[in-house]
């Protein structure tokens, strides 16, 4: 590993002419790359790149109903944010439950969504939330712009469709209904600084006794986070009774590949995701 | 040819320069490089919080921060945490209340404490522990720790801690 050159660029511009110039790490928190590049696991490019003196590319903004954050916003400025407390509350769930302060005060949203892992803890609520990625990247001569669902983002374990010149500029995320319910749930074997075993993100609106809007997520219990259409489809609009409940479970069980691996048994993963589904939605039942 | 890059960055309140290898961690400069072996290396992966250092007044795990991206910020290490009067008084809570054994965690618990406390002076005990919990202890089991964090506060305005389990029996 031999590094040529490290550069910081000011503008998304400058950012994205090195990047169409040849390979490049680009790293913003470094919260991943500097463990993996450590332990060998990646190979660092001949150009390090970091994204953190990009003006414009942090900050969280609301407009015409579409909540836009910037790629380099950290967990801890997610959580400092009113409109994500308020209205994009399952992902303040997700952040409160990450790392550590001092993770959450490095680690960016843009880090956690292209490091791809089936763990991560803000695709789940992302998931869930139907956001958008907007990628960027400078063809020929002039910026051009993509957005596409998250989950079409997503291809498996540390793999995205972002192409090698492109960057993560931003993500936006529609804003739920008023009284939209979220809930994440995350299991690991202490409250900080654990990679999830499993995670389970719900969404839905109440109306009188029934679920609306379902839309529910996972996270390592497949390549990558992933909804669960079926489970949805079970719940969609009927009343919230104990034969729903059953349906949307077994549902769910079909729509999981869990592994085994050092935090959990395929085994234990399968059983938590539906023990725990079962309860969220007693939980939602109940709220 | 390996690239070094030259920064530029304040080191407790003073101008610091440095010259790094791109793939240098910020705790592998301060400890190699500048020679400020205050800030310990633990695990070196993000883990255990011994490395902990303030930058732009948010603490970070510096094992896992690129040296370079040093460059242009503040940055704060326990030697600085130490000579703030709120450094002062969380090291003389944490001697009165027995909260150091081996002390290897002392140093990152006590810049994540610092930096707790400015943002929160009378954070509960809940607070506390909850503050700390990217940072491992093998020793104390973390109550004198959380109690001498607590108890910082009142060590700051000039009490002792026999006046301070008075006012608790008081309150
Ligand atoms: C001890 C420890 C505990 C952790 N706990 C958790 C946890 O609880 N939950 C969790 O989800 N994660 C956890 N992580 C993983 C990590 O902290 C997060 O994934 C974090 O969000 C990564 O953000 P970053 O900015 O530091 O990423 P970086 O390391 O800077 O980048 C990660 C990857 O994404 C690429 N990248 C970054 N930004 C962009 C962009 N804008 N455009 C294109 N590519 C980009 C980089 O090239 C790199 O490959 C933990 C890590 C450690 C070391
Ligand atoms: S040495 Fe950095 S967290 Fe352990
Ligand atoms: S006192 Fe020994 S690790 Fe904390």
């Amino acid at each position: 590993m031999t590094i040529e050159r490290y550069c910081a660029p000011r503008t998304l511009d400058e950012a994205l002419e090195i990047l169409r110039a040849g390979p490049v790490s680009p790293f913003a928190g470094g919260t991943d790359l500097m463990p993996q590049s450590q332990a060998g696991r990646v190979r660092l490019a001949p150009v390090l790149m970091n994204l953190r003196r990009i003006e414009g590319m942090g900050g969280i903004a609301e407009n015409d109903g579409v909540v836009r954050i910037g790629a380099l916003t950290t967990m801890t400025q997610l959580m400092d944010s009113a409109v994500v407390r308020e209205r994009l509350n399952i992902l303040w769930q997700a952040c409160d439950h990450f790392a550590s302060d001092q993770l959450r005060n490095a680690g960016t949203l843009g880090g956690n969504i292209c490091n791809a892992s089936p763990a991560g803890d803000t695709l789940v609520p992302l998931l869930v939330l139907d956001a958008r990625v907007e990628l960027a990247q400078k063809p020929n001569g002039r910026i051009e712009t993509r957005k596409l669902p998250l989950a079409e983002f997503l291809l498996g374990p540390g793999r995205t469709t972002r192409a090698p010149q492109e960057l993560l500029s931003a993500i936006e995320i529609p804003l739920p209904a008023e009284g939209f319910y979220g809930a994440f749930f995350k299991l690991g074997t202490r409250p900080a600084l654990d990679i999830s075993a499993i995670s389970i993100g719900l969404g839905a609106l109440h109306d009188d006794g029934c679920l609306r809007s379902v839309r529910i997520a996972f996270g390592a219990v497949a390549p990558t986070a992933i909804r669960a259409a079926r489970a949805e489809a079970e719940l969609e609009g009927r009343l919230l009774d104990q034969d729903v409940i059953d349906a949307a479970v077994q549902a769910a069980d079909t729509e999981i590949h869990p592994i085994s691996d050092l935090r959990a048994s395929g085994w234990y993963r399968r059983e938590m995701v539906c023990n725990m589904l079962r309860r969220m939605l007693e939980d939602a039942r109940s709220h | 040819m390996p690239a070094r890059i030259d920064i530029a960055f304040r080191l407790n309140g003073v101008g610091k320069r440095a010259s790094v290898a791109p793939e240098t961690s910020a705790l592998e400069m301060l400890r190699e490089v500048i020679g400020l072996t205050g800030t310990k290396y633990g695990c070196g992966e993000g883990e255990c919080g011994a490395c902990t250092i303030l930058v732009d007044g948010v603490t970070i795990n510096a094992c896992l921060m690129f040296a370079a991206d040093c460059d242009g910020r503040d940055v704060m290490t326990i030697e600085g945490v130490n000579a703030t009067p709120r450094g002062e008084a969380l090291r003389r809570a944490f001697v009165e209340h027995g909260a150091v054994q081996c002390g290897f965690c002392t140093p990152g618990i006590m810049v994540q404490a610092w930096h707790l406390l400015e943002s929160n002076p009378h954070a509960d005990q809940a607070t506390i522990q909850r503050g700390i919990e990217g940072n491992l202890c093998r020793c104390t089991g973390y109550k004198k720790i959380i109690e001498a964090v607590a108890a910082a506060e009142a060590v700051e305005r000039g009490q002792t801690p026999v006046e301070q389990s008075r006012e608790v029996q008081r309150g």
